[in-house]
């Protein structure tokens, strides 16, 4: 049979660059605030991109508490309402999925994963937190400017965006563009980190065939993204020209309210071209490391290897590489030339080829494997389900001309929210669950766990199947209300305040699970060592959680790929990456007979 | 097991809940019947293959759970399964891509006889410009827009003259007829949307977008605004009326045209002529048929 594996061997190649000496903190500041240990980094990102998280959660209760119980929250003006709509989809997709994915999970698995001591550049990887930081202070602080936060749609196409009739052009919408830029800038500095650790800073014998396929979506998620946020920076850029000096790259002649502005010659559709050279890959910045990491986990959880590795591999590179050539699906109605639909419907539904492989590869690791159904694999299937529903809904989206009903509906609204809200933050669930004793060294509670996952998985689906419907219906997206119309039957607003009711109990949940997560910190059990019996670098280290430097003394070797599970003819299921041939335990004779 | 039973819960009250649900598309009125068609065929290609992954994802929740003493089975690849596989799914892509392809070319490529009308958006309302018996809709520039004249159309044009301006009221069109909607902004994106026409596309300020279609039932339909254009985007509202060809021309008699509101707005000689003239001319044509092999007027 070809396996993927390569022969093990009992020697591993020379190291070919020398140690290098790390930062070693001396101070308390140093250590836990100013750290350039990318694990401290990793959970300063990862709490300050929750945070702001919670922001967009609140504001998403507030959309649907409008959209439920409509004429009933004298507070929530339509203002309001489109500031609420266009914080939550910035927050939700740039400062939580992308900064949690990366700034979070990458920085903690990756050196880890890879058998490295840390990133390559320390200093600069602290840098990019702290901008990071900085971009969402000045985004949060746009919440207390006179006339609040922009409200343009978090695509912020021009004209409106900058215009006077949008909430938030005074100050909202600079502080917007500006929160954006130090974005991209600070994601540079850890993007570059991630990039060159894992093609500079692998172990000895952790050969690329051999990365964990968490390591391998993350790793290509930021080629994607150093290559896709430039695009959103000039962008953002220009626009910001545009408003305060007047500039009119992306403006036309415009007459706003019988008034007739001093601008013209610009082009409102080169921004959405920007923009979705940038935002397409964008999906697939948050997707990739997601697809990644429900790799190792369903492998991990099902004791049984990753189905079809070097095909999940290849995979992963033809999506990322396709996903520069789809953006202008999002624009079929755009007003661009029509004749681009042709080639952007192709290529938008080839891409859903290497995307199907890689979920039926999960499935059929699930197949023939041995699976425990511990929570972070509850989350996995719940992705599974969640990600295979959002991804056919986007082959109806991107087959162009099916696309023309339902493009700007609640459909498109159902579709991203699973495919890319739903789905990937199954995989922050599963993944935090899943890394917790690594990163805690404590287990959370698993009743709450179990919990937690129920109430999110059937509540998330009860939210957004039905949506979809009402996109065939023909209710648009981003209305603050519906209103009287001879099209949306009276039962549609008993579906509205059935989603806001369940949209509620599911926000519900999340407290409990960030409860679960902070009280298990104190008082779980000690997990111990490697407590999911894994293949994978970051549960072999000396301490747990893993110290400064990560190894102790001396570096792993590594022996094999990440996925020996259920080895023929080794007792446990599982061999760790680093350990060597020799001390690999041979399966009783007698009890493989019984078996 | 629990995990099995709400898996295959899942997949049937999908499809049940897709059977049964009281929101489907509001009824078509217009020809893109066909679009219909290939959303069904999306339906019918993705919804086995949902089903089947999840029924099987149930299968082997149940089949492989964890039992002591079981050992999963090791293997890294299966070259045969992963290649019929994405065989499989190719050919699936290609069965969605097909139709959906052929629809697109019948949705841009506009037919010749088809009858041109122009819809105006502004913050937050709708205007229409239907051509006067010229068939031939004036130029404008939104340079030219002013208090008076709303749509931006230049005087000097003859061809504009007789164009038909609806502004706060209702669109009227005539059942049967290919008509290419031409679109213009006065300031932001907007999005010309009738949920009964299935059709829609973006109104870019500083170009002239369209697309088009024929109604193929009478009726009062919803006009919707379905791009965000600013905070009064959900009230950016209209109605169209979709009537019989006579019906139709009888309420285009009384509207009035650019010179008539010219000639409203501030009265001189020459501007009165000229809308008169209109006037006499759209009253005379109302009824006749124009044969020429250039995009026909609406009102023939």
């Amino acid at each position: 049979m070809a396996y993927a594996e390569p022969a093990v061997v009992d020697h591993a190649p020379p190291a070919e660059v020398p140690e290098v000496e790390l930062y070693h903190a001396k101070t308390w500041l140093t250590k836990y605030v100013f750290s350039q240990d990318a694990k401290v980094i990793a959970i300063q990102y990862s709490l300050t991109a929750i945070a702001i998280g919670l922001v967009a959660l609140v504001l998403s209760w507030l959309m649907r508490l409008q959209l439920g119980f409509p004429a009933t929250f004298s507070f929530i003006e339509p203002a309001d309402y489109y500031q609420y709509v266009t914080m939550h989809g910035m927050i939700m997709v740039i400062y939580l999925l992308t900064a949690l994915f990366l700034g979070g999970f990458g920085n903690y698995l990756i050196p880890l994963m890879v058998g490295a001591r840390d990133m390559v550049f320390p200093y600069v990887n602290m840098l990019s937190y702290w901008i990071y930081l900085l971009a969402v202070l000045v985004l949060a602080a746009s919440f207390f400017t006179p006339g609040g936060p922009s409200g343009a749609g978090w695509t912020l196409y021009p004209p409106q965006s900058i215009l006077s009739g949008t909430p938030g052009q005074e100050w909202g919408i600079i502080l917007m563009l500006v929160s954006l830029m130090l974005f991209i800038i600070g994601f540079t500095m850890g993007g570059l980190n991630y990039v060159v650790t894992v093609l500079q800073a692998r172990a000895r014998g952790m050969t690329l065939m051999r990365l964990p396929l968490t390591v391998w979506g993350i790793f290509v998620a930021t080629i994607l993204a150093l290559l896709a946020f430039p695009a959103l920076f000039v962008a953002v850029v220009m626009s910001l020209l545009d408003r305060t000096v007047g500039t009119s790259f992306f403006m036309p002649h415009i007459v706003e309210m019988g008034e007739q502005l001093p601008y013209g010659g610009g082009s409102p559709i080169l921004f959405q071209h920007l923009f979705w050279f940038f935002g397409h890959p964008e999906v697939y910045i948050v997707a990739l490391p997601a697809f990644g990491i429900v790799s190792d986990l369903i492998s991990t959880h099902a004791r049984r290897n990753i189905f079809g590795y070097r095909m999940m591999v290849w995979a992963i590179i033809a999506i990322g590489g396709l996903s520069f050539v789809v953006w202008a699906h999002h624009m079929y109605v755009s007003g661009m030339n029509p004749y681009f639909g042709f080639f952007f419907a192709t290529s938008t539904l080839v891409i859903a080829i290497p995307t199907a492989i890689k979920l039926y590869n999960w499935v059929l690791t699930l197949w023939r494997g041995n699976i425990h159904f511990t929570v972070p694999m509850l989350f996995c299937i719940a992705f599974i389900v969640t990600f295979l529903n959002g991804g056919i809904t986007g082959l109806f989206l991107g087959n162009v001309s099916v696309d023309v009903p339902l493009s700007d509906t609640m459909f498109v609204v159902a579709h991203f929210h699973m495919v890319m809200g739903v789905a990937p933050i199954f995989v922050i669930f599963a993944a935090i669950y899943h890394w917790y004793p690594l990163i805690s060294g404590r287990m959370f509670n698993q009743a709450l766990g179990l919990f937690h996952f129920w109430v999110t998985f059937i509540g998330a689906y009860l939210i957004f199947l039905p949506l979809h419907y009402l996109g065939f219906v023909g209710v648009p997206r981003r209305y603050f209300e519906i209103g009287e119309t001879g099209f949306v039957p009276e039962s549609a607003a008993t579906l509205n305040e059935f989603i806001t009711v369940v949209a509620l109990i599911v926000g519900f949940a999340q407290v409990v699970f960030m409860a679960n997560l902070a009280w298990s910190v104190f008082r779980g059990r000690v997990a111990g060592r490697n407590p999911w019996r894994a293949v994978t670098l970051e549960w072999q280290t000396a301490e747990v959680p893993p110290g400064h430097g990560n190894w102790g003394p001396t570096l792993p070797v590594v022996y094999r790929w990440a996925y020996a599970y259920s080895v023929p003819g080794v007792e446990d299921d599982f061999v760790p990456q680093n350990l060597p041939p020799s001390q690999v335990k041979a399966a009783d004779p007698s009890a493989r007979a019984a078996e | 097991m629990l995990v099995a039973v709400v898996l295959v819960v899942i997949a049937v009250g999908t499809v049940v809940f897709h059977v049964v649900s009281p929101w489907w598309w509001t009824p078509i009125a217009s020809n893109w019947h066909i679009i219909d068609d290939a959303t069904l065929v999306t339906f019918w290609i993705t919804g086995v293959a949902y089903v089947a992954v999840i029924l099987f994802m149930a299968y082997c929740a149940v089949r492989f759970r964890y039992r002591k003493g079981r050992r999963a089975a090791y293997e890294p690849e299966n070259k045969r399964l992963e290649w019929w596989l994405t065989g499989l799914t190719s050919l699936g892509v290609i069965g969605l891509l097909t139709p959906g392809l052929i629809v697109w070319n019948e949705f841009v490529t506009v037919p010749d006889d088809a009858a041109e009308f122009e819809v105006v958006g502004r913050q937050w309302q709708w205007s229409y410009r239907l051509p006067g018996k010229d068939g031939v809709l004036g130029a404008s520039d939104p340079r030219l827009i002013t208090g008076d004249n709303t749509f931006g159309l230049d005087p000097n044009d003859p061809r504009g003259q007789d164009d038909v301006l609806i502004e706060g009221d209702d669109l009227h069109l005539p059942i049967g007829r290919p008509l290419k909607v031409l679109m213009r902004s006065a300031d932001v994106i907007h999005d010309f949307y009738v949920p009964h026409f299935r059709a829609k596309m973006d109104i870019i300020p500083g170009m002239v977008t369209y697309f088009w279609f024929t109604p193929t039932r009478t009726g009062t339909f919803d006009i919707l605004c379905a791009e965000l254009c600013g905070v009064g985007h959900h009230t950016m509202r209209g109605m169209v009326v979709v009537e019989a060809d006579t019906d139709y021309q009888e309420w285009l008699q009384g509207q009035s045209t650019f010179a008539d509101l010219m000639a409203r707005a501030a009265p001189g000689d020459a501007v009165k002529l000229a809308a008169d003239e209109g006037r006499g001319d759209a009253a005379a044509n109302g009824n006749t048929r124009s044969g020429s092999d250039r995009p026909s007027p609406i009102n023939r």
